[in-house]
């Protein structure tokens, strides 16, 4: 449903995404994390055409973000990071201005806007003026804003952040409900958020995917095992000969440079694996041309993630403040 | 169009929302009721003079007081305007509205027309109520409604002009007070540029003149209405909103 390609962004002489490609199937619900300035509410603005990529593509529903815009638009909703409404327009009349510009018929526009308001709890808000709402309230008419037309995609960034516990927890029902007839981007940098709601996650740092997986293969892969990457040149294939080496549990290969081949090869933790692989490989009269442990970069970004929810709370309060 | 109209019905509706509306108009209601009553009394004085048989014959309505009139309007516009475009922007980005209007199927230009319809549709009323005290000289007097209707038109495009300018001045920062000044300081070069006009030199002098939007705007107030010069203002109005719709595709690209 949605296809990001070798997605490059440059500010100038800052590169804020560097080469990301991933895809998302339909109905699937993809969390995108990575601590703050990671790049991903630019990868978000590109997906909704918000601003054009330096390099790369992006494919919503079949439709080329670029090239064909106005039909990608058609089919996408968007929640920024701050929920963009009028001030001095009531609820309503926000809705249905967003209904006008997104080509919802006009007959259809009050049926519409009557069943998204009751789905996302601010039914009772309809005559109020979007500038006196609160907090919560704000961020579930952006909600409402961002599924008004019935998108097939669904970008949220970062849904939750600044909702308090009980509105944290009801906005996560209501996405995963969302999910079944939408395809979902949901950006966070909070590992929980990301275990809860998301059936595969992308984390990304410094502009670059570091891991896509399941939630739960990456807990696994972090907690229980560590990863090396081994880059060897000259064998047809060393899966098996690395995978004879005593305390690897997995070996897969990561990436093709002809005629070298890099291997991902898990061990279990706490044992120290790195002499056995180049001895193996040198004893088979391989190349090693590369061996260096992959957790690391991984396991920072999740300690980054993992660290920062604590300071969440106090920083979220500050951002109702101002 | 369905877009367009949609994008200016809610400027339309932001502006009354807001006092901008009725500060522009009441603003611009009341100042013009001082020119009225001032120019007023100059032409009723002519008047009088003619009847003792000092003038040349009896003052025309239309030439000697709602030409007059019509042409010191022009000034307050320059400080009007700019309280109506500063904001249609600028406002925009600084409240991160810009976000859902560009992630929205809309094109570049159904969103500047829609803007520029609101802005003008505004113009118009702010126009409009002034036809209140026109209305007050047929009650009294006898003008003739064609050159009152031309110098209207002429007007009306001038302003256009002004709104224009001041769109794309917006476009550039997300600070309305920004917008407001510069626009106002624009809006101001444009009107006195063609006092240099005599000492720019033979070549310039044609050019400077023609640049002047004011200039043009003399044969509409005398009721004449040359093609020249509604080319002038329909070209200056689309070069403007052209520039606008480059000023927002760049920052697209600058992020």
């Amino acid at each position: 449903m949605i296809e990001v390609q070798h997605l490059t962004k440059r500010y100038g002489p800052v590169t804020a995404v560097d080469d990301v490609t991933f895809r998302v199937e339909r109905g699937e619900i993809l969390g995108f994390l990575g601590p703050n300035g990671a790049g991903k509410t630019t990868t978000m603005r590109v997906i909704t055409g918000y601003m054009p990529p330096t390099d790369g593509r992006v494919i919503v529903a079949g439709f080329d973000v670029f090239d064909q815009a106005i039909e990608a638009k058609r089919r996408t909703g968007y929640l920024p990071e701050t929920p963009p409404l009028y001030p001095d327009m009531t609820v309503r009349e926000y809705l249905t201005f967003v209904a006008r510009i997104k080509g919802v018929a006009a007959a259809e526009r009050k049926s519409r806007i009557d069943r998204v308001m009751k789905r996302t709890w601010i039914a009772d808000m309809a005559g109020r003026h979007c500038g006196k709402l609160s907090k919560g309230y704000r961020q579930r008419v952006g909600l409402a804003q961002a599924i008004l037309h019935n998108p097939d995609v669904l970008v949220l960034d970062e849904p939750t952040a600044g909702l308090d516990p009980k509105q944290i927890i009801e906005t996560r029902q209501l996405i995963k409900e969302l999910a079944g007839d939408h395809t979902i981007i949901l950006s966070t940098h909070i590992l929980p958020e990301v275990a809860q709601t998301c059936q595969r996650v992308v984390i990304i740092n410094k502009g670059r995917v570091v891991a896509v997986d399941t939630p739960d293969n990456l807990t696994h892969r972090l907690r229980g095992a560590e990863t090396m990457y081994v880059l060897v040149d000259g064998a047809a294939d060393a899966t098996a000969t690395l995978q004879g080496i005593t305390g690897v549990t997995r070996v897969a290969v990561a990436d093709r440079h002809e005629p070298a081949v890099g291997y991902e090869v898990e061990s279990v933790r706490g044992e120290d694996v790195r002499r056995d692989i180049a001895r193996a490989v040198v004893s088979q009269g391989w190349g090693l041309l590369e061996l260096r442990p992959l957790r690391m970069s991984l396991e920072e970004i999740f300690l980054q993630v993992t660290t920062e929810e604590q300071v969440e709370k106090p920083a979220a309060a500050g951002e109702v403040a101002s | 169009m369905t877009n367009v109209l949609a994008i200016a019905h809610k400027e339309i509706r932001s502006y009354f929302a807001s006092p901008i509306a009725y500060i522009v108009i009441g603003l611009f209601a009341l100042l013009f009721g001082y020119f009225f009553v001032a120019i007023l009394g100059w032409f009723v004085d002519a008047g009088m003079q003619s009847a003792m048989g000092m003038g040349q014959g009896a003052p025309n309505l239309n030439q000697q007081f709602i030409r007059p009139l019509l042409l010191n309007t022009t000034v307050v516009l320059l400080f009007v305007l700019p309280m109506i475009t500063m904001r249609t922007y600028a406002e925009e980005k600084r409240s991160g509205t810009m976000e859902l209007l560009l992630t929205s199927p809309l094109t570049d230009l159904q969103i500047i027309l829609g803007k520029f319809l609101g802005a003008l549709t505004l113009y118009a009323a702010m126009l409009g109520v002034t036809l209140l005290y026109i209305a007050v000289l047929f009650v009294y007097g006898n003008p003739e409604w064609r050159p009152i209707a031309t110098a209207y038109l002429g007007l009306l495009l001038m302003g256009g002009c002004f709104i224009s300018v001041g769109m794309l001045i917006s476009s550039f920062t997300r600070n309305q007070i920004v917008a407001g000044m510069l626009t106002f300081g624009v809006f101001l070069l444009l009107w006195v540029i063609d006092w240099i006009g005599s000492f720019a030199g033979p070549t310039f002098e044609p050019v400077v003149n023609y640049l002047s939007i004011t200039q043009h705007f003399d044969d509409f107030a005398k009721g004449v209405i040359d093609t020249r010069h509604v080319i002038y203002y329909v070209s200056f109005i689309t070069f403007g909103l052209f520039l606008t719709a480059k000023s927002v595709d760049s920052e697209r690209w600058r992020g």
